[in-house]
């Protein structure tokens, strides 16, 4: 059986073109999104063992959800913010089954935010992408919950009031067991970050900025435009010190709690000072400082697996928990269920 | 002492006391106990919001009413002939219901000056005059209990909460019941606490043989068994029912079930039941609100589940954009609202048919689903496999509606033969060559294609669909045609349920119709007005939408059209709209069931005088 089953898996190979479907893609020109669906269509066919009929994408409303109408699988495209409660029904009624969430940061962490926390608490075995363009963009233009404090919309002409949610936070408060944050215009980037989603069991959360062209142009540039991508993003990755730069000659220590950056050319400091980055550290501490490093401290925005850690999912606890009540109690009869109890005959 | 024995055909006695009394537990023990004993019977469950409200308050009385008979029974009994009160508060609030005449049993230990105080009486009712014209029997039930309860090793405070074991031994001999089934009972339940199970089982006995000695009683009771129809029986509440009757489904259609819920008075029971059946495969999901309770189910009927949600009347408000997502999608869901009193958390624990328009109209857009209703606790089984059957079939949403007063009331059930119930035919698409996500077959049905079958991938959602195609389409004429084929869907089940039976007078003078729960007190009514020769008919609607094909002529054959509903006149409305008759409402809005007398005299006030007798 278990051959079999390896042998099934390596026969199936796709090329990209097999994951497109007909449907005119209907976002406006030069949205982040084309570049989101061109990584999930590169990555998909690489996705060893997982047939496009096992594949259901999910989402929600918004620009991005329109996602599963331009991929040739499974598809529902919800209500809004709903998708991960959807999602979750497909999982749990069929854990065989590969599933994905496209949603965007006022479907995801707005109207459904709940659904969000309460899938990762959970650990669902999901694949959740978070399309975060810090605005309403189908709605044409009003603050989202990732809008910076201040921003003027049409909702907010003197500016927003509002605090942002950082949604890697959000994610590791809520104990995903996968949080990953990548960019749109890092193809290479975004598709390690589909690949490791891919591969992890349990709810895995990838962020991904994207740029909305016409309601919040250049939202990101300041950190992800080529001239300072450098100095400005910190590629996280297992095991490696955290550092950065054109050079690679700045890091990350510890000041305490507090994450600092020094420079590593002067000679006044190390390597061996700098902080090492373990994803597989579930020591919310870690997940604590972490969420610290970020532009608003004067530091560099880490990109790359935030966690990966392992433990049981919730869909595959419901699967064991029928088999291991059929082992002990039989295949349920119908007939003995109806007649148990205190029963009297009539005769 | 010799004491007479005396026998009755029919019964209605109600337990009343705090919350923390345990009336629920005392009635349900006497109700199993008189269900094996072969009476027919009815329940009627009462009881607060609040869990434990202060000790000796009115507004912490639970009561339960149990109706038993020697004969066919339809409801739980208008007046109690016997009301056992616990204490002063459980007088007040239930004394106006029982019989003239009746017999009151009190525990006269609680009818101390600070109880007095907290059910507002300034006099003592028992020696002002208040229950005077009553048959009243004072037992010190507390003291008796904690006499007999000496030589355990319990608290006080333990002791005493056995005195509603030692009211069921009194009331279990006063209507020669065995106490054998509840002794049965202790035994499981308090298998790991042998000294409360003894204790319980002292109690009980104790008050068994008080009967038998005490003076105060000098009659006993027998009511005989029900010549009900042969088979074997149990009893069961409307809750109980439904689960099982969904688990009898997932078996006859060989699908696994899903139950997305959010717990929810009163619907939680179902929950609870489905949850202890997962050797039947069944999957509940405890969702973290209703809207992901019953988008969880949508999700599990489009990967090929039998998709249930349970709920209530507020829930059903939070889910209904995902139901309005299921019509769109073509996905069969069944959505379960027990009713309670409204609107907003309105009254949790109380009945009433007040969502029916909500269950209609309840949705944004032209958004047509399937409406049911049981009428009694038992038939919601079968109709839990008539609303799966036709959510598959159609391609559909199905909404069931049944009420707090079926599904925590219970009554014998016949049980069915299992082979005999209907097989619920399932047909997935599997062949690749020529599908189309929105294909239609005879009935207009959608395939059913679930993930995993290679070749059949395809999405659907909520934008506007072509027809066929399944593509996403603002066409204009598409849309009209879209929203008529759903529409016609519905209307096409029309030729596939049960025309309406009418019972009764053919030369009725007066049509008397219904739904859901006040099956009961309707029948009972009509049967009692045509006893006396009023010349009566009613028909019983178990479909709302779409209604039976023979509405229309039904209602036409009538002059007279009473419609008793547990609402502001909802059935009435649709039926007058949709058929042009006069319909008399008749509309009791108190969170609890019809009387059958109330609409009895409502029969006699239309008919008038000699009107219609034969």
């Amino acid at each position: 059986m278990a051959d079999n089953k390896v042998q099934e898996q390596v026969q199936v190979k796709y090329t990209s073109k097999d994951f497109a479907t007909k449907q005119d893609v209907r976002w406006c020109p030069g949205c982040g999104d084309y570049s989101i669906l061109a990584q999930v269509h590169r990555t998909f066919p690489d996705l060893i063992g997982i047939k496009k009929e096992d594949i259901v994408w999910v989402s929600g409303i918004g620009c991005s959800s329109r996602f599963p109408y331009y991929m040739n699988t499974y598809g529902i495209h919800g209500i809004h913010g709903r998708a991960p409660a959807i999602a979750t029904g497909v999982k749990v009624a069929r854990p065989d089954l590969s599933v994905w969430v496209a949603t965007g940061d006022g479907d995801l962490l707005s109207i459904g935010g709940n659904h969000f926390i309460h899938a990762c608490r959970k650990n669902i075995d999901l694949k959740i992408l978070l399309f975060n363009n810090r605005i309403y963009g189908l709605t044409k233009g009003q603050y989202s919950p990732t809008s910076e404090q201040g921003k003027q919309t049409k909702t907010t002409p003197y500016g927003s009031v509002d605090y942002p949610f950082n949604p890697i936070s959000l994610a590791l408060g809520a104990d995903a067991t996968f949080v990953a944050r990548a960019v749109d215009r890092d193809a290479k980037h975004l598709q390690s970050m589909l690949k490791r989603a891919a591969e992890h069991k349990g709810t895995a959360f990838i962020e991904i900025f994207q740029n909305c062209v016409i309601f919040n142009d250049g939202a990101f540039d300041d950190i992800t435009d080529k001239k300072v991508k450098d100095e400005k993003l910190l590629f996280l990755e297992h095991n490696k010190p955290m550092i950065f730069g054109a050079n690679k000659d700045k890091g990350i220590k510890l000041d305490g709690l507090k994450p600092v950056v020094i420079d590593l050319s002067e000679g006044k400091h190390t390597i061996d000072e700098v902080l090492v980055h373990d994803e597989h550290d579930d020591n919310p501490a870690r997940a604590g400082i972490l969420i610290n490093i970020d532009k608003q401290q004067d530091l560099p925005t880490p990109i790359g697996v935030f966690k990966q850690i392992l433990k049981p999912t919730y869909d595959e606890g419901v699967e064991n928990q029928v088999k291991q009540v059929t082992e002990k109690k039989g295949i349920g009869d119908l007939e003995k269920v109806l007649f148990s109890g205190n029963t009297w005959s009539v005769n | 002492m010799e004491k007479g024995l005396l026998e009755l055909t029919d019964v209605t006695v109600r337990f009343a006391g705090d919350s923390g009394d345990g009336m629920q537990l005392t009635g349900s023990q006497f109700t199993n106990t008189t269900a094996i004993v072969g009476n027919d019977l009815s329940t009627l469950p009462d009881y607060p919001a609040e869990i434990r409200a202060p000790a000796g308050t009115t507004y912490g009385v639970s009561g339960f009413q149990l109706h038993f008979s020697s004969n066919d029974i339809q409801t739980p009994g208008d007046e109690p002939d016997v009301l056992v009160a616990m204490n002063p508060a459980a007088l007040k609030t239930n004394l106006s219901d029982l019989k003239k005449g009746g017999t009151l049993i009190v525990n006269v230990n609680s009818f101390d000056s600070k109880n007095l105080r907290l059910a507002d009486y300034e006099t003592n009712p028992l020696e002002d005059g208040t229950v005077e014209g009553y048959n009243v029997i004072q037992v010190p039930l507390s003291q008796l209990t904690n006499t007999a309860l000496e030589d355990t090793s319990l608290s006080a405070k333990e002791k005493t909460r056995c005195k509603n074991f030692f009211a069921l031994g009194m009331m279990y001999w006063l209507y020669s019941r065995p106490i054998e089934p509840t002794l049965n009972w202790l035994n499981v339940k308090f298998k790991n606490a042998p000294e409360i199970k003894a204790a319980n089982e002292k109690a009980l006995k104790a008050g068994y043989y008080f009967g038998e000695t005490t003076e105060v009683f000098t009659t006993r009771y027998e009511v005989k068994p029900a010549t009900l129809p042969k088979g074997t029986y149990r009893n069961i509440s409307g809750n109980e029912a439904l689960a099982l009757g969904f688990i009898a489904a997932s078996v006859k259609s060989g699908l696994p079930l899903f139950l997305g819920s959010y717990p929810i008075t009163p619907a939680s029971d179902i929950l609870h039941e489905l949850s202890r059946h997962k050797n039947f495969g069944v999957r509940t999901f405890q969702a973290e609100d209703e809207i992901a309770a019953v988008t969880a189910a949508l999700g599990a009927a489009y990967s090929g589940a039998l998709a249930i949600t349970t709920t209530s009347g507020p829930g059903v408000a939070l889910k209904t954009e995902t139901i309005g997502l299921a019509v769109m999608t073509e996905l069969p869901i069944v959505i379960i609202d027990v009713q309670r009193g409204g609107p907003s958390t309105g009254l949790p624990t109380k009945t009433e048919q007040s969502d029916l328009l909500q269950a209609m109209f309840g949705r944004n857009g032209e958004a047509p689903v399937a409406v049911v209703a049981p009428a009694t606790p038992a038939e919601c089984f079968s109709m839990a496999l008539e609303a799966s059957r036709l959510a598959i079939k159609y391609m559909v949403p199905v909404m069931y509606l049944s009420d707090g007063y079926i599904a925590n009331g219970s009554e014998p059930w016949k049980l069915p033969d299992v082979d005999a119930l209907p097989e619920i035919e399932v047909k997935f698409r599997t062949e690749a060559e020529g599908f189309k996500p929105y294909l239609r077959d005879e009935n207009l049905s959608r395939p059913w294609a679930l993930p995993g079958t290679p070749g059949l991938e395809h999405r659907v959602g909520g934008l506007e669909k072509a027809n066929i195609t399944g593509d996403v389409s603002y066409d204009p004429e598409n849309h009209e045609f879209m929203v008529r084929l759903r529409a016609q869907k519905v209307k096409n089940m029309e030729n596939d349920i049960p025309e309406l039976e009418v019972r009764g007078d053919k030369d009725a003078e007066l049509l008397v119709i219904g739904w859901g729960g006040t099956h009961g007190a309707i029948s009972e009514a009509v049967d009692r007005a045509r006893n006396r020769g009023l010349k009566v008919a009613r028909v019983h609607f178990r479909y709302l939408n779409p209604l039976p094909k023979n509405t229309g002529e039904v209602l036409r054959s009538y002059k007279k059209i009473l419609c008793p509903e547990l609402n502001m006149g909802q059935l009435s409305k649709i039926l007058r709209n949709e058929f042009l008759v006069d319909i008399e409402p008749f509309n009791k809005i108190q969170g609890l069931p019809f009387k059958s007398s109330e609409i009895e005299n409502k029969i006699d006030s239309i008919l008038g005088g000699n009107n219609g007798r034969k």
